[in-house]
């Protein structure tokens, strides 16, 4: 059983999606759905801790040996992607009956878990599998069911939302299957790890430079890299809760992933950053967008979007990690990855939960909160402290590394600059605590109730974990350095 | 009761945090809760004097809460200069508390209890500040004081308020995260460790320009220290009720920041190494130009507040000057005036809320004649305005000497000039305050009008801190012991 694990990894919530037909109670469903995506977590925490004492698991899909038959490869990276996809997905769903019975219709609810679970999947498969085709298999998967799960959203904003996203995202994936296409051309392979071995023969030809071209636009339109973030606000803002929730915290880091796997341990950090310039590419767009989407986040209005803009700034703040290529900056980018995902996670979350009782996720709308929902806004300040990098914060340790990382390249202006984008930070965090707690409720409003339990505990369990691995950084920092060290070490 | 002195030093930090609960669960009782604070305050006292004591036995201190990150703790030690600030702070915490007391209940403040909330979170993270054992220690707890003394600037929840208290945050979150922040990662990179350690952390042969930059980084950083030109937030946040001016921006956030700059002088860069830094000369010219323009500027105010704000600009480049000098005097004298001016001021500011709260008088103009009707408070104001200035029989005098001879010693003669040309302005604008309320007739009233003094408590606080200001011109004897004796206990510091 434990030698099929990582196959399990992928199997049970895609066996578990079609299933939820048969049970039809939405509240059967909703508890299926939840113990799937348990098993789902379970499973790669012993995948990880399995990784993280013998080191990478091979699995051959049906006994065909690689690089013939298809690979799932499990390393201390894609363990540790898999861990926050999973976790996170399973807290968010404590939440998702209370919270999609106020904004999805009664008979949509089955629907929606099995996009949910259908969505879990891929993104679970793009990261376990060591097939470039694979990859663009279950791209299709978690994309597809992504366009539909955003176009449940309550209005019909989200259609339109959701068809952006259709696009440039169709967009993206044609660029990744075309890169993948080339590959293949050059080296006649599709198995990661044969492809890391064949290509630096092919290196010096153009059709090698292309497809990685081809493949890394596309990711970086999936992972919403300034300036290809277009889709993301509108689909983040007009998407039910629970589905910004599990995305903010999880779909980019996906990208997040294919981009390091490609960049690293397939092509080859020679190839990608001495051969292209990779580095001043990557470092100027990811500080543009620090910047550029954190200002913009200033002046919205709706607080998801002034959340989704911050994502946006926060793929930017991994990129610049990215863009160093030293074990430090990939080290930063992990954890930020992991950080990011628990803050995230958390703000969309609680956003949902004002949404449930107030029915409006506007400024205006949230004066007097503070003293209406105490448990909720105290979440979103904690969160949102944690956004900024206050100290005691998993915000603080992604930061702290990701500087110390610029300061030990040598890259003292990057360092200050990403500093001084915190402050941004603390300007769009500030509007809200400011109109929560100082400003009374409008004159002839209804006055809201706290939120339901059911929103409160997962809530919570994702704020304590901020605080929690802000404190005890034990855990997160081992493995992403080790992740890190490891990728650098397979490459030459 | 027999605590080790680990075990008091955590009682410090974690005895006023804890008491907010002892606070929230008696809301509903007023005297109860200050009951709280006022038992809180006297304990935190008893626990600093005690650790006091035991330092003098030769006892040392480590304290270790957690690691956060490899080579990264939250830990804590005690060594001269967080004595001398430990204990004034908690002393005069105490005395605020009392007068806190009179003023909120005189004025009839609303959210009390939210007040002294924050005002004991504050305490909490100044004893952290204090003790703290390296840079990250330390700017967790600086970090907790901005945050916490927020509530207590906007306090009033006016839109001049917010507006104060946006100010204050922006600047003090600015320059901490910006510079401060930078600085300290920077020091980390360089020296790979942050821990206070006698002579500095730098390794020999580190590029000086490099760390040039890092001083520069920390000076600016150190927004707290309201080094032009970031000391705007000081004037913005006199919004603020009285007694939260008088501890916080004249003792404890003030000196909370003058504080780490003198510790990261002298026990980060180490002042062998401060001396021959590119950056250390100017930065000397930019705090003895804020000591000058912030007297000038304090002349021009009328309202009574915020011409003692810009003297605290002003006294809080005096330290900085004192720290920088690089010079066993310039420490003495830098860090005895802390002791000084925190005395000297707090008085001030009581007596400012002391006039607000009996004649509802806030600007200089309208205190003529006022000797005759508060002769207590008015005399308490000129005895602290002499500490200030620094002339006998206040403490300050101590102070002010000993970093003149720093900066003969250092043959600093402008700077030696700007501190001599800076006492006449302080005396400029303080003693022509008192000269108003003595000297010249009230206009407004026609007939002898009786004394109306502000409530008892707030003249106990103002008599306790009168003396105190006379007391360490008379005994500055263990004051100036501990001073002159930071920068030679590596022993206590590290226990090494």
């Amino acid at each position: 059983m434990l030698a099929h694990l990582p196959i399990l990894q992928v199997i049970v919530p895609l066996m578990a999606a079609p299933a939820c037909l048969i049970l039809r109670r939405p509240q059967l469903v909703w508890m299926f759905t939840l113990l799937a995506s348990a098993l789902a977590f379970i499973i790669s925490i012993l995948l990880l801790q399995q990784v993280m004492q013998t080191g990478t698991i091979s699995y051959e899909l049906g006994g065909w040996s690689p690089p013939w038959g298809i690979e799932y490869r499990i390393d201390k990276l894609n363990a540790f992607i898999a861990l926050i996809i999973s976790g996170v997905s399973t807290v968010v769903l404590l939440a998702a009956q209370t919270s999609i019975e106020k904004e999805i219709p009664q008979d949509k609810h089955t629907l929606f878990y099995i996009l949910y679970l259908l969505s879990l999947t891929g993104m679970l498969g793009i990261v376990t599998t060591g097939d470039a085709f694979n990859v663009f298999v279950f791209l299709e998967i978690s994309s597809l069911s992504a366009y539909s799960l955003i176009a449940l959203g309550r209005d019909r904003r989200a259609l339109w939302a959701s068809f952006q996203y259709l696009i440039m995202g169709t967009i993206g994936a044609t660029f990744i299957l075309i890169g993948i296409g080339l590959m293949y051309q050059m080296t006649g392979t599709l198995n990661m790890a044969d492809l890391a071995t064949r290509l630096p023969e092919v290196a010096e030809t153009r059709t090698v430079t292309t497809a990685y071209v081809f493949f890394i636009v596309g990711v970086c339109l999936k992972l919403a890299l300034f300036p290809l973030h277009l889709w993301l606000p509108n689909a983040y803002a007009h998407a039910p809760s629970i589905v910004t929730a599990f995305f903010a915290a999880t779909s980019t880091k996906v990208a997040a992933y294919l981009l390091i796997r490609f960049t690293f341990s397939i092509f080859g950090v020679s190839f990608s950053f001495t051969t292209l310039p990779m580095e001043t590419l990557f470092l100027g767009l990811g500080l543009l967008g620090i910047f550029v989407a954190s200002t913009v986040a200033i002046y919205q209005d709706n607080i998801k979007h002034v959340f989704a803009y911050s994502s946006v700034a926060q793929i930017g703040y991994m990129i610049v990690g990215f863009s160093m290529s030293t074990n430090a900056g990939l080290s930063a980018m992990l954890l930020h990855v992991f950080n990011h995902a628990l803050m995230k996670g958390a703000l969309f979350l609680a956003l949902g939960a004002v949404l449930y009782r107030v029915g409006s996720t506007q400024l205006r709308d949230f004066q007097g909160l503070g003293r209406q929902m105490p448990l909720t806004m105290a979440a979103i300040v904690l969160a949102g402290l944690s956004l900024i990098g206050v100290p005691l914060t998993v915000g603080f340790v992604s930061k702290w590394y990701l500087v110390v990382a610029a300061i030990e390249k040598g890259w003292w202006p990057v360092a200050g600059l990403v500093l001084l984008a915190s402050l941004l930070a603390v300007v769009y965090v500030w509007r809200i605590v400011e109109t929560a707690y100082f400003k009374a409720p409008v004159v002839g409003k209804e006055l809201v109730q706290e939120a339901p339990m059911t929103f409160l505990i997962p809530v919570w369990i994702l704020v304590s974990a901020n605080v929690y691995f802000g404190i005890d950084t034990r855990i997160s920092v081992d493995i992403a350095t080790a992740a890190a060290q490891s990728l650098f070490g397979v490459v030459p | 009761m027999n605590l080790s002195l680990a075990t008091l030093l955590q009682l410090c930090i974690l005895l006023p945090i804890f008491a907010t609960l002892g606070i929230v669960a008696l809301r509903r009782h007023q005297n109860l809760r200050e009951a709280v604070s006022i038992g809180t305050s006297v304990l935190v006292f008893y626990a600093v004097v005690s650790i006091y004591l035991g330092l003098q036995g030769g006892a040392t201190i480590d304290v270790n809460w957690l690691q956060i990150l490899p080579g990264l703790s939250l830990s804590f030690s005690v060594e001269p200069l967080g004595m001398i600030f430990s204990l004034i702070a908690s002393f005069l915490w105490f005395v605020t508390i009392v007068y806190a007391i009179g003023y909120m209940r005189g004025h009839n403040e609303d959210h009390q209890t939210r007040f002294y909330c924050c005002f004991a979170i504050a305490i909490g993270s100044v004893m952290g500040v204090a003790f703290a054992d390296n840079l990250f220690t330390l700017f967790i707890f600086y970090e907790i004081l901005t945050l916490s003394t927020y509530p207590l600037v906007t306090h009033a929840g006016t839109e001049a308020a917010k507006k104060g208290g946006r100010v204050y945050l922006g600047i003090l979150l600015t320059t901490s995260i910006g510079f401060f922040l930078f600085a300290i990662l920077g020091t980390w990179v360089i020296a790979g460790t942050l821990d206070f350690t006698q002579g500095g952390v730098f390794p020999a042969g580190a590029n000086t320009a490099v760390l040039g930059f890092i001083l520069v980084l920390f000076i600016f950083g150190i927004g707290k220290a309201a080094i032009m030109p970031f000391h705007r937030w000081l004037p913005a946040a006199m919004v603020a009720p009285t007694p939260v001016s008088a501890l916080l921006h004249a003792v404890a956030v003030v000196k909370a920041g003058v504080f780490t700059v003198m510790k990261v002088c002298v026990l980060i860069f180490g002042i062998d190494l401060l001396s021959v830094l590119p950056t250390t000369q100017s930065l000397l010219y930019l705090a003895g130009a804020t000591v000058l323009l912030a007297s000038v500027i304090a002349m021009r105010q009328d309202n009574l507040k915020a011409r003692l704000a810009y003297s605290t600009v002003g006294q809080l480049g005096y330290i900085t000057i004192g720290a920088l000098l690089a010079s066993s005097m310039g420490v003495v004298g830098g860090s005895m005036h802390i002791a000084m001016h925190a005395f000297g001021k707090i008085t001030l500011f009581f007596c400012a809320g002391a006039i607000l709260v009996a004649v509802h008088k806030s600007k200089v103009s309208q205190l003529d004649g006022l000797g005759r009707r508060m002769p207590i408070t008015m005399t308490a104001f000129f005895i602290a305005s002499l500490g200030i200035i620094g002339i006998p029989p206040a403490g300050g005098t101590w102070s002010k000497w000993y970093l003149l001879m720093g900066t003969m010693d250092t043959q600093q003669w402008i700077i030696l000039v700007i501190l001599l040309i800076s006492s006449l302005l302080n005396i400029a604008y303080l003693l022509p305050i008192s000269m108003r309320a003595f000297l010249f007739k009230d206009p407004t009233s026609n007939a002898a009008v009786g004394i109306k003094e502000a409530p008892l408590p707030c003249l106990i606080a103002i008599g306790i801190t009168t003396v105190g200001c006379i007391a360490l011109f008379i005994y500055p004897q263990p004051l100036y012991e501990l001073a002159s004796s930071i920068l030679q206990t590596s022993s206590i510091a590290h226990g090494q």
